[in-house]
């Protein structure tokens, strides 16, 4: 196989000033100061947009009469790759079954989103939220109550503007 | 002159009250300069980069440089173990002071007509004035190097050479850049190279534009400011000799370095941008026999200057704007161009600014004998004359540099190979 070789033109004066890249750079620099284009978020003043696919801290959905969706299948402890799920399931006297317990460690979590792709019945989400922070470590531990009582908008884990991520 | 030549204030207790307000202002104003242009930096280079700055301190982070002078006077003053105690607090002393004390000779306005008399507006007009700053601002390298050497660190250190040898190679081409002024001025005080720059009717940077280049580049490696920030250098050194710094020293060492960018924007408005004088005559003025005057009649009497609190204020304007206008071109610099190589540096200083500050000398000296010599007295067609020569020197100098490989440094191709 032969070896390609090609054959640079040495740079012309032009391009190898300092003075003129220096006054060039100057001038760009300038420009910006004058007018500066800003990209900044003043974030908690403006609200910054997430992404429809952002994956944050869990959401249960519930039924209309306030009992969370979930049918305690055990599908997401199973899937879960950080094993943050804790699921004890019951099942009430007309035959359903229902969560127990149902707790969720936001520390262990991954937000891989998996949970909520598992799900059969669309109960646990994963939401487009990110302002998590508290004053102990076991507050983020999240009960089913806290799960259900979330209200911020769950991930659709897609685009819809892009939906095959084109 | 002597301070006793001085109109109405001429000694006792009244010009030292008036000596220590003056000095108590000065320094309150460079402070808040310093504070003030810290903050300028960081918005400056926010706008340059598309980012916001500090703006959440005050209205538009104005109160910014008060939060952080807070912030360092209540951190954590750190001591390494392995340190030299005396030298590691001295350094930052020794860095602060000559920065400061360097404004004490530089004139920042007309004078101050007051109930006692007229009130020079300087600290100190001392007869050596461009010596004494040359002198103190070669003081300012030793709380670096004091500073790098006690920090025992092999950063610190590796800063602290650099900025040894940087600072003697600059000050060289400084110096010598600055012999076209005084020669130009036939003096060193501050206060005469500004009236002379009014009496000629042109400020020094147009008849000596090339001493005012290389003055300028000189002044940017004395200051250790980027494209010539060798001893900090932080993508090589951390921060270079002031690494082992925290807290309140570590502020001094910032304040050293804003205050010498303050006195280097001072001194360049005042030798080569007429200082504090405004374009025009109205407000020429300069302390001749006990009196001030604002030239001279036909046959060599001196016309009286008329004072005015108004002129005082004008002129203090002018020279703010002059300084200010140095202060922002160093942080648009410096958010512009990336940081020479050591050896460029040393390059760059050696064997182009030192011959051709040299060579300028002597054209200027020739020029001047010359003009002497066939008849032509110091005034505007002198000025003019020099400005011809000097803009020829100016387009030569920048003729050399412009060629590719010139700031090549040693290790670099063409040049090093051919």
């Amino acid at each position: 196989m032969a070896i390609k070789t090609t054959v640079l033109t040495r740079p012309k004066m032009k391009e190898t000033s300092y003075l003129r890249a220096a006054l060039k750079g100057m001038k760009i620099t300038l420009a910006h100061m004058l007018n500066p284009k800003s990209v900044t978020q003043q974030y908690p003043e403006v609200e910054t947009r997430l992404s429809p696919r952002w994956r944050g801290t869990h959401r249960m959905e519930v039924h209309a009469d306030g009992r969370p969706k979930c049918v305690a299948c055990g599908l997401c402890p199973t899937v879960c790759p950080a094993n943050c799920i804790r699921l004890v399931g019951g099942e009430d006297d007309q035959g359903n079954r229902y969560p127990v317990v149902y707790e969720i460690d936001e520390f262990r979590c991954i937000f891989c989103g998996m949970c909520q792709e598992v799900c059969p019945v669309e109960a646990i989400h994963v939401g487009q939220d990110f302002e998590n922070a508290e004053y102990t470590r076991d507050r983020f531990v999240y009960d089913l109550d806290r799960l259900m009582n979330q209200d911020h908008p769950t991930s659709l884990l897609w685009d819809p503007t892009d939906p095959k991520s084109e | 002159m002597e301070n006793s030549q001085i109109v109405g204030v001429e000694d006792g207790m009244v010009f030292y009250l008036i000596t220590v307000l003056k000095i108590a202002t000065v320094f309150g104003v460079i402070m808040l300069t310093v504070a003030y242009t810290t903050l300028a930096e960081r918005r400056v280079s926010a706008f340059i980069q598309d980012r916001l700055g500090p703006n959440r301190v005050g209205p538009m982070g104005l109160l910014q440089p008060i939060a952080d002078g807070l912030k360092n006077l209540f951190k954590e003053e750190t001591l390494p173990a392995t340190a030299s105690k005396v030298y590691f607090l001295l350094g930052p002393m020794l860095a602060m002071i000559p920065a400061l004390v360097t404004f004490a000779v530089i004139p920042f306005a007309a004078p101050l007509p007051t109930s006692w008399g007229a009130v020079p507006m300087i600290i100190a007009d001392v007869p050596i004035g461009v010596l004494y700053i040359l002198a103190l601002s070669s003081l300012g390298v030793y709380g670096v190097v004091i500073a790098g050497w006690a920090s025992n660190n092999k950063y610190a250190f590796l800063g602290a050479l650099r900025a040894s040898a940087q600072m003697i190679s600059y000050e060289v081409g400084l110096g010598l850049s600055l012999i076209a002024v005084l020669m130009l001025a036939g003096n060193v005080t501050l206060t005469e190279i500004v009236w002379k720059q009014q009496q000629i009717g042109l400020w020094f940077a147009f008849p000596l534009s090339l001493g005012f280049i290389l003055f300028l580049i000189c002044a940017f490696a004395e200051t250790n400011r980027l494209p010539f920030d060798m001893p900090e250098a932080e993508s090589e050194l951390i921060t270079g000799f002031h690494t082992e710094y925290s807290a309140m020293k570590f502020s001094m060492f910032f304040i050293a370095e804003y205050a010498h960018m303050l006195t280097a924007s001072a001194l360049m408005a005042t030798l080569f941008f007429g200082g504090w004088d405004l374009p025009g005559s109205w407000d020429d003025m300069f302390l001749y026999d006990g009196a001030y005057i604002s030239g001279f009649s036909g046959d060599g009497t001196p016309i009286l200057a008329t004072l005015s609190l108004w002129k005082t204020l004008a002129t203090f304007l002018a020279f703010a704007t002059k300084t200010g206008f140095f202060l922002l071109l160093y942080i648009w610099i410096r958010w512009t161009l990336p940081r020479f190589r050591y050896d460029q540096v040393m390059e760059l200083g050696w064997k182009i600014i030192l011959p051709i500050a040299l060579g300028y000398a002597m054209i200027v000296a020739g020029t001047m004998l010359t003009l002497y010599q066939i008849g032509i007295d110091y005034g505007f067609v002198f000025g003019l004359v020099l400005t011809l020569v000097s803009g020829l020197c100016t387009l030569g100098f920048v003729f050399l540099v412009d060629r590719g490989g010139t700031i090549g440094g040693a290790a670099s191709g063409r040049k090093a190979r051919s």
